[in-house]
């Protein structure tokens, strides 16, 4: 009779395949303690978190899962209690985030810049302008392609502030050229690349970045593209099931000398991406 | 991923991280197809073999539901996973489990509903058959299932070809982290965003040489089997 | 077996009607199926054959009137078996669908590889029991079934035309092993349009047409004195509508 020797199989090869699951998701863990960290794409894609994560992780034994997603969404996993740890770069949401008592506190991290990217046709005529105020106000006037993230991260809020700073109400002006595409960094880039089209990025996507075609940076320099990035513990008084005391580890290594010589490391091509400012020491 | 390779140096290489990635791919999508399987067979046959009220709403809506949007799963598991949903005490957000449970939710009504159909139409040829020899309601569904086990590999295949697919889910519940959650359609869209188009490219020849592979191999398994049975 | 308690004769089928949507197959039927010689279901196509069978079965619950099985009334399959028309292999190979059919009869797991061989080779597809059952010719498949059937020892045996489509070797050995079931007991209630054969293995004659009884007779009487108009045309082999 072969039916009972089909169950027998069957359940034979599912209870395999569990084990199996069950074993690997318990290898992944079961060595050390982990913690989840939000942070946004520009630290994953540029390459920062392969080459410092390893550091703190043989230190101290915990395994840092790190979920990229716009500053947005990540404070929204924080939020949630879905983090740990968030690490993003939009002070004032970031402060926000804190006084509802969602995070326990933030410290400063690093910091690097955003550039202006561009065609090297430069149709809006701003290749090396030192003031991105003007340049904006260019790109808006001749209606030059411009692709916006659009998707809440850092550096849309980011985007947002430069316009209002050079006078543009870019909610009022918008048309065909502005381009909102509600997606992350990278695909931000791969959109102005094959629009030949200008966009906001933070440098170290930018340096890490392979589908280039015919991008450049047009401005630079400017004091007001400064980006700062900081790190906040998800408060375990909103949600117990946090991981205070390896998550703090985490945040104490990051603004720690070791931690912040590890950043400062950091580098493609010689050029280094990020630059750590850490001011505070926990008390 | 090591900088400056080539996908196919990488596969070539047996780059560890490479392999994995492929490996929870498998086990991921595997595992989901299983689970899907065993509440998805038996779901199918009750449906082609009971009426009630309301069965021919709950087949429309699972065979509705074999073009459910995978964002919208995501989501929802999301939601339910999330330390501040229903189900946050378990900790499964961000986990393989997590990944499992919502491509299984998204293979179960492609398996439930091609099952039903199967099972359908193979009773109407047994029905008076099987009635004669004094089969019961459980050995009935037994024996469907087993007599139509060439036409649900189709199924099982189909299934396992859309959440070998699927990249909207994974992403959402498993958080794509390195190492732990990232699987082949993830990275893919990683690498992507990277800008590494053809690292990018490589790896999604790879996934759809797996997929081939399977499929072949499921073929092939059913010829030979038939061969002898059929 | 804990089913001999049980008995499915006499079948009494008390004024049963059988229709689907305008058609009607069966007519206020009544009838009497008791012990002894085969009972031959006779009459042109369509006149209800099948159906009279399938509700003797307990496959088809009849329109109006009733079916007593040994005085039971509720469908609940007792010790009868039945060869459909056109029976349906089972996707596995002949031995396992005969194995198949013992484990639903009952049969104890350990005797079955023995009950197997023994219904094979009674019904000579001993050579046959690997081979993939749906492969068969159409013969042998009505020998599979044949085995199927009989491997839930039935006390009445129910056969839709099993001789319909086989060469006359084939009907002759068919023909066989249904006396071998009925003089070891086995109550045959078969359905055919063949006189000779009718003539070789009845006892008595249910003759149909149009889905009434129209005469149930011991086949001499059947033959020789028809009390209708219809089953006397039908035995001089002409049509009868």
């Amino acid at each position: 009779m072969d039916l009972p020797v089909l169950n027998r199989r069957l359940f034979t090869a599912i209870a395999l395949i569990l084990t199996f699951l069950a074993s690997s998701g318990a290898l992944a863990s079961a060595q050390e303690q982990s913690i989840v960290v939000a942070s946004t794409t520009s630290t994953r894609d540029s390459g920062l978190f392969d080459h410092i994560l390893p550091l703190f992780t043989t230190k101290s034994g915990i395994e840092v899962r790190v979920v990229a997603q716009g500053t947005g969404q990540a404070l929204d996993a924080g939020r949630r209690g879905d983090a740990d740890v968030v690490f993003v770069h939009a002070r004032a949401q970031e402060e926000e985030f804190v006084q509802q008592g969602f995070g326990v506190r933030r410290f400063d991290v690093m910091y690097n810049d955003f550039v202006l990217i561009g065609p090297r046709s430069d149709p809006a005529g701003i290749k090396g302008s030192p003031d991105i105020a003007v340049a904006l106000t260019s790109i808006q006037s001749k209606k030059a392609a411009f692709v916006s993230r659009g998707d809440k991260s850092g550096t849309h809020f980011a985007e947002l502030g430069l316009w209002k700073a050079a006078g543009v109400d870019i909610a009022a002006v918008r048309g065909p050229w502005y381009k909102e595409i509600g997606q992350g960094m990278g695909a931000a880039l791969n959109t102005a690349s094959a629009m030949d089209a200008y966009v906001l990025s933070d440098r170290a996507t930018w340096l890490a970045f392979k589908n280039r075609g015919g991008l450049e940076i047009v401005v630079e320099g400017d004091k007001r593209l400064f980006n700062q990035y900081g790190v906040m513990l998800v408060n375990p008084a909103r949600h117990p099931s946090v991981k205070a005391e390896p998550g703090q580890r985490f945040i104490d290594w990051l603004i720690s000398p070791e931690g912040q010589q590890a950043i400062g490391e950091y580098n493609i091509d010689g050029q280094q991406l990020f630059f750590p400012n850490a001011k505070q020491k926990r008390s | 991923m090591s900088e400056g390779l080539s996908a196919w140096q990488l596969i070539a290489s047996g780059d560890a991280a490479l392999i994995s990635i492929v490996r929870l791919s498998l086990t991921i999508t595997l595992a989901a197809v299983a689970v899907a399987a065993v509440v998805g067979l038996p779901l199918g046959a009750l449906l082609a073999l009971t009426r009630f009220p309301g069965r021919s709403a709950l087949v429309v809506l699972i065979n509705g539901f074999m073009g459910l949007p995978p964002v919208v799963v995501g989501l929802t598991v999301y939601l339910l996973l999330s330390r501040s949903g229903p189900l946050g005490e378990f900790g499964l957000l961000f986990t393989p489990a997590a990944m499992v449970i919502a491509q299984a939710l998204l293979v179960l009504p492609i398996i439930a509903a091609l099952t039903r159909q199967t099972i359908e139409d193979l009773w109407r040829e047994y029905r008076d058959e099987l009635t004669a020899m004094g089969v019961g309601p459980t050995g009935r569904v037994a024996t469907l299932l087993w007599d139509s086990r060439f036409s649900l590999i189709t199924a099982l295949l189909a299934g396992f070809g859309r959440a070998a697919a699927e990249v909207g889910t994974v992403m959402i519940v498993g958080g794509n982290i390195e190492g732990f959650t990232r699987t082949m359609t993830t990275t893919i869209a990683l690498e992507t965003s990277k800008g590494d188009l053809p690292l990018a490219m490589g790896l999604g020849a790879v996934l759809i040489g797996l997929i081939l592979a399977i499929n072949a191999a499921a073929w092939g398994l059913r010829l030979w089997s038939e061969q002898r049975v059929a | 077996m804990m089913r001999a308690a049980l008995t499915d004769l006499p079948l009494i089928l008390d004024r049963v009607s059988l229709s689907a949507g305008p058609t009607t197959m069966l007519d206020r039927l009544n009838l009497a199926i008791t012990p002894g010689a085969p009972t031959l279901v006779l009459g042109p196509n369509g006149a209800g054959k099948t159906s009279l069978l399938r509700v003797c079965m307990g496959l088809a619950a009849p329109s109006a009137g009733t079916v007593n099985w040994g005085g039971r009334t509720d469908r609940g399959l007792g010790r009868r078996a039945m060869l459909l028309q056109k029976p349906v292999m089972l996707r596995r190979s002949v031995a396992a669908n005969v194995a198949y059919a013992l484990a639903q009869a009952g049969c104890p797991r350990h005797h079955r590889t023995a009950r197997t061989e023994e219904l094979l080779d009674r019904v000579g597809l001993l050579g046959l029991a690997a081979r993939p059952a749906r492969r068969l010719s159409g013969g042998e498949q009505q020998r599979v079934a044949l085995a199927r059937a009989l491997a839930r020892e039935p006390e009445i045996l129910l056969l839709d035309e099993p001789t319909a489509s086989l060469d006359p070797a084939a009907t002759r050995h068919v023909e066989e092993i249904i006396l071998m079931a009925s003089q070891s007991g086995a109550k045959i209630v078969m359905a055919s349009h063949d006189l000779g054969q009718v003539r070789r293995l009845a006892g008595d004659v249910v003759f149909l047409v149009r889905g009434r009884l129209c005469e149930h007779a011991s086949v001499g009487d059947f033959f020789d004195r028809p009390s209708s108009v219809e089953a006397a045309a039908f035995i001089h082999g002409e049509l009868v509508l």
